[in-house]
């Protein structure tokens, strides 16, 4: 009962959904953001990020692998989870997103990057020596072929790959919206903008994360940054960034200006309990700042070091601004009762199953899965395949 | 030819998708219960199993074949409508378990990783046997809070109270009959008794 003010309802003491609830939609966010970063090459033809394009596709993959993990831990029993597959029911959001997330994983994502890295893989099938010749025989399916015509095929089918994984990430991030959305009950959620907010949101977060680690990455190898490239990159974010704040700016205006039932409710929780987190935070820090950041770049001749330093603190300052609105729109609508009179704190665990520790393990897991790709599929584009299957 | 021939790898893709699917089916086929969906999307045999379990609650009509006494008190008062069990509980001792017939090969598995749940154990009311399964007199400074503390919840003429400043941790019985709580009636402050007859 401790933080509870007010007339709750005995259901709403304690907080259903934690930490790795909010770490969810962050997650799948980035997916999706990485996974449009890539189309934007690929389908629009935009030659200058062709440096992220492998990277994006990796990045993508490896915070897909981690996403379930954390409803897996927040209900408990990973061993009901293939039922959900089994004895699906098509009536229940959570249900269908099953079929999305493995049509995603499996028709878009890994077929992509299979048909996009088949001349590499049967490369290196044949220079690799050990377990690793192994692995990438088995991922050739036996098949050798890499005729120029037969390339040719994976690129066109590639292509279309890929506009098809457009709408399949808009669903896959667009569901997590949809769930929030669709939930009438509580006034916070219940808009339907909230999955084109979650969409272009998860696209802000998405690019800003390859962006920051294809300039890691880079720095680490000691090469030279593509500044094209980043420069592109930035723009894109920006923009992306603009239409994502006029939506988030669209539904505020709009709940103020219906001011239903629940609007003394919402608008106390915003000026005492989520004043920092949302205002403070999400807004303030994590949307304005980097906003103005890149608009500086954008109309301002900086300097290369100069530009590399705004848009690692721009691209770090929005991923933090969309943990936050994740943050705001999960906690937050936990927060105050449906009786609109009484309020609830979230107090988070350190070392619990729904913990701290385990929400930072999974925030850094999806790093160690990208390194382990990484080091199976290279996406550095200048780097020769000889050099990598002999191990340098 | 030549082109179906450069996309060969293209359908071993596709082939692992079959035989995937195919995979799922088969694992389906053996794992979801015979019954699923039989009466909607659940289990039918789920029903049968439910109405199998032991009744706890002896209903309030069997309480009152023998304590005739306390039900004359409670038609007087305000909990003329709360029934013995609400207050005292399903009185009832649970009995050893029966053995457990095995599960096929899927739920072994999950019983590996999640221990079920133990079986239903046949139960022993205390209205089939009054002299084994003994009940416990209620503390009514738990019992009488859980409905009549103070709550905006609650409809206005529903007698409320601060437990701490109301009582002050004297039992309720103190003052009130719990089998009719108005102060002043019939029963009021004479002790909560009454036994079989």
């Amino acid at each position: 009962m401790n933080g509870v003010v007010g007339f709750m309802y005995p259901n709403e003491y304690a907080l259903q959904w934690s930490i790795l609830i909010v770490l969810y939609p962050f997650i799948t966010g980035l997916v999706a953001g990485a996974f449009i970063l890539a189309s934007l090459e690929r389908v629009f033809r935009v030659e200058a990020v062709k440096p992220t394009y492998r990277l994006a596709l990796l990045t993508a993959l490896a915070f897909l692998l981690d996403a379930p993990l954390p409803l897996q831990l927040h209900l408990g029993h990973p061993e009901r989870s293939p039922e959900m597959y089994f004895t699906p029911h098509a009536t229940s959001a959570m249900a269908m997103f099953g079929y999305v997330y493995l049509w995603y994983l499996m028709a878009v994502l890994v077929f992509e990057i299979w048909l996009d890295y088949r001349r590499d893989i049967v490369i290196l099938s044949q220079q690799s020596k050990g377990l690793l010749r192994v692995i990438y025989k088995i991922m050739t399916l036996g098949s050798n072929n890499i005729s120029e015509r037969s390339l040719r095929i994976d690129d066109k089918v590639g292509w279309i790959v890929t506009l098809i994984g457009i709408p399949s990430a808009f669903l896959l991030h667009g569901y997590v919206g949809f769930i929030f959305g669709s939930i009438k009950a509580n006034p916070w959620w219940s808009s339907p903008l909230m999955p084109v907010v979650f969409i272009f949101s998860a696209m802000v977060s998405g690019v800003a994360a390859v962006m920051l680690l294809y300039m890691v990455t880079t720095r680490l190898r000691k090469l030279a940054i593509d500044m094209r490239c980043v420069d592109t990159i930035a723009m894109y974010l920006f923009y992306i960034f603009i239409i994502d704040f006029s939506l988030e700016m669209l539904d505020l205006i709009h709940r103020i200006y219906e001011a239903d039932e629940s609007f003394r409710s919402l608008d106390f929780m915003v000026h005492t309990r989520l004043l920092i987190p949302h205002i403070v935070i999400q807004i303030c820090l994590g949307t304005l700042t980097p906003l103005v950041l890149l608009f500086l770049t954008q109309v301002v001749h900086f300097p290369e070091a100069v530009r590399k330093r705004l848009y690692v603190l721009s691209g770090c300052l929005a991923l933090i601004g969309i943990f936050a609105m994740r943050w705001n729109v999960v906690i937050g609508g936990q927060l105050f009762s449906k009786s609109f009179l009484g309020y609830t704190t979230y107090k988070m665990e350190m070392v619990s199953r729904e913990g701290l520790l385990v929400a930072i393990g999974l925030t850094i897991l999806p790093l160690f899965f990208l390194w382990a790709l990484v080091k199976l599929l290279p996406p550095w584009p200048e780097k020769s395949l000889h050099q990598v299957a002999a191990g340098d | 030819m030549n082109g179906l021939k450069d996309a060969g790898h293209l359908f071993r893709f596709a082939g692992l998708f079959v035989v995937a699917f195919l995979v799922f089916l088969l694992v389906r086929g053996y794992v979801v219960p015979k019954t699923f969906g039989q009466y909607g999307h659940y289990r039918g045999a789920a029903i049968g199993e439910i109405a199998q379990h032991p009744v706890k609650f002896a209903g309030h009509q069997t309480c009152e074949g023998c304590h005739s006494d306390i039900a004359d008190t409670k038609t007087k008062g305000a909990h003329a409508h709360v029934n013995c069990e609400a207050c005292h509980g399903a009185l009832f001792e649970r009995l050893p378990a029966p053995a457990q017939p095995k599960g096929n090969l899927y739920e072994r598995f999950v019983a590996l990783i999640v221990p079920p749940a133990p079986p239903d154990a046949p139960l022993l009311l205390h209205a089939d046997d009054p002299a084994t399964v003994t009940p416990v007199k209620p503390d009514t400074l738990v019992l009488c809070a859980r409905c009549h503390t103070a709550s905006a919840a609650k409809p206005k003429g529903f007698p409320q109270v601060d437990p701490a400043v109301h009582m002050g941790g004297v039992p309720c019985e103190t003052c009130h009959n719990p089998h009719s709580p108005a102060m002043g009636s019939d029963a009021a402050a004479s002790p909560a008794t009454g036994g079989a007859k």
